[in-house]
Formats: structure tokens, sequence, C-alpha cells
């Protein structure tokens, strides 16, 4: 990819990101009422969007099961029973990318 | 109390952060120096974006090359939990004189439960100094400033780090989806049902067999939202009953 075109993304994302930050000070002028739909869309919303980026992380292991999706959902299943055991987001995330990393260049 | 012991409160209050912003963005770098993108464009994302599991989504997007309106899409719906956490310092920040913009620009998930947890703790004894909204403004600046320097030198510490150990690091891309599970798995625990997470995880497979690997997210992110939109009294009597 072109210089300019990975330029051009990440101020793109910037932008997009800096407009939901900006967006509560602006358009409320002071008012903490927010529409009722909008208040119940983000409180379901988020986990929502978790399930769909996690579908996304895995979304080569239908088409590449023996490629690395074994080694993806097993390093997945390490992680989950990693953070439901010991409940420490470092801890978990450390096991699960070192599993797959050891998966990797065994495989 | 003095600036001096501001800077330190602000500091031990954001230790927490600093720490595990180090290591995420460490990852980060790693991940970004892996998928060919040198330490320049990690510190840039990192300047700009500051949003921790959107950066780990934009490094695949651009390794992969999604289109512009799934990027810009993503990055709005990923992000308006910004919206909501700004709802609850539009007062303070804009109290903050020239640190407002600053303000606005770098509140994250984790500096908004810090600013939340300092709101509580105002009514303390040892922390009555809280009440001084000028004190706790500085406070949260700090908080702030602090969280935001860890990220930077975590994002560029790993970009350097991954040139000098590339052969090491296959694999390294996978924190991203650990961080996600982490997260997802916190979030379960919080809900009180799990509809809209199932929902989730439903549409999203749905949509991966139907519009293919590089193309479903989008549509994903459309089709959950007008799903959850539509069942809006289900899942409220359901909450309810609970």
């Amino acid at each position: 990819m072109k210089n300019t075109a990975i330029f051009v993304i990440i101020l793109i994302s910037a932008a997009c990101t800096l407009f939901m930050r900006v967006l509560p000070f602006t358009i409320l002028g002071g008012k903490r009422e927010i529409p009722q739909k909008i208040q119940y869309l983000g409180k379901i919303l988020p986990p929502a969007i978790m399930a769909v980026l996690i579908v996304y992380c895995l979304k080569d292991v239908p088409s590449d099961f023996k490629g690395v999706g074994m080694e993806k959902l097993l390093a997945s299943a390490i992680c989950i029973a990693v953070h439901l055991w010991k409940n420490h987001t470092f801890l978990s995330i450390i096991a699960g990318t070192v599993a797959y990393m050891i998966l990797c260049s065994v495989w | 109390m003095s600036e001096k012991k501001l800077v330190w409160y602000g500091f031990q209050q954001a230790l927490p952060i600093t720490c595990s912003y180090l290591f995420v963005s460490m990852a980060y770098g790693m991940t970004m120096e892996k998928a060919g993108f040198f330490w320049g464009w990690s510190l840039l994302t990192s300047l700009t974006v500051y949003t921790g599991a959107f950066q780990f989504l934009l490094v695949t997007f651009l390794s992969s090359g999604a289109s512009i309106l799934t990027i810009a899409m993503t990055a709005l719906f990923m992000n308006s939990r910004q919206f909501f956490y700004g709802l609850t310092f539009v007062e303070d920040f804009k109290k903050m004189g020239k640190f407002y913009p600053y303000m606005v620009h770098t509140m994250t998930d984790e500096t908004y439960a810090v600013n939340c947890a300092m709101l509580e703790k105002k009514d303390e004894k040892e922390n009555d100094f809280l009440k001084d909204d000028k004190k706790r403004r500085r406070i949260m600046f700090y908080v702030a400033l602090f969280s935001r320097i860890s990220w930077m030198i975590g994002a560029v510490g790993g970009g350097v780090l991954g040139q000098l150990i590339p052969a090491q690091l296959t694999g390294i891309d996978f924190c991203m989806t650990a961080l996600f599970l982490t997260i997802f798995i916190d979030q379960w625990k919080a809900a009180k049902h799990h509809f809209p997470a199932l929902c989730g995880l439903f549409v999203g497979v749905l949509c991966l067999l139907c519009f293919g690997a590089n193309r479903f997210m989008l549509p994903s992110l459309i089709l959950v939202s007008g799903v959850l939109l539509i069942m809006e009294e289900k899942v409220k009597r359901e909450e309810e009953s609970l």
C-alpha cells in the first residue's frame, strides 16, 4: 500500500474517532437529556459489537481450518479458560498469544 | 495541596493505566511492525486515533486493504461508546480552559473509569480535597497525560523491539483476538442478559458465511444494530422480568 493511502486511512480513522468524542460536547450544548433510543443502543451495542469483532478475528477459521483455524480456536480456548480461571486481563492475553505463537511454530 | 502533590496523586491514579497501556501498546507496535508498518505509523496512529481496540483492528484493515467506508463505519460504531463517556464530563471539561480540547481528545475507557472513581471518592474523608473541583480537574488532566504518554512510549518501543527481533514475532497479532475475548467475557459477566452478545455472534457468523471474510464486517454491524432496535421491546421486557 502506498504511504499516502496509509496516511489518509489513519487520518479518516482519527476523524471518525474524534467525531464521537466531540459529539456530546457540541450537539447537547450542556443538556444531559439524550433520546431514549440512543440510551438504549448505548447500553446494548457494546457487547454485540465485541461479538462481531471476535467473529472478525476468527474469520479465517472455517476457510482455512487446517492452516491456522485449529491453532486460533485452541489458543482462544486457552485464553478464555485462563480468563475465567484467574480473571486477569494481562495474564489471559499473554497466555493466549504465547499459546498461539507456540502452536504456529510447532505445527 | 501544591501542584507537585497533584501531579503525584494523578500519577498514582494513572499507574494501573500506564502499566497496562505500556504492555498493550507494545503488543500493538509489534503487531504493526510484523504487518510491515514501521514505528512512525504506530506513533502517528497512537497520536491521532488513540483508542486501543480500534487501533488493533486498523492494522488488519490496513494490511487486508479494507474499503474506506468499512473502516470509517467501523470506527464510528466501535467508538460510539466515547459519546457516552463524554456525557458524564461535559461540564468538567468545558471548565478546563486551554486543556478542554486535550481532555475531549484523550478520554479512553480506562481514564473514564478513573475519573468516575474520583467522583465517587469525593465523599471519603481522606480524599476530601477532591471536593475542590479545580484540584480534581488538574488531577484528571495528569491522569490523561500520563496515560497517553505511556501509550506512545509503548507503541514506539514495540515497533523498535519488533525490528530487532523480527523472527520471533510470528503470531503476535493474536493479541488482538485475546484482548477482544477478555473484553467480551468481562462484558458478559457484567450484563444482565446475553441477548445482545449472542445476537452479535449469530449475525456475525451468518454474515461471514453470506458475504465472505473480506466483506462481512459492515453488514454485520448494521444488521445487528437493526435487529437490536427492532427487538427493543422484547429486550426490555426480559430485563424487567429478571
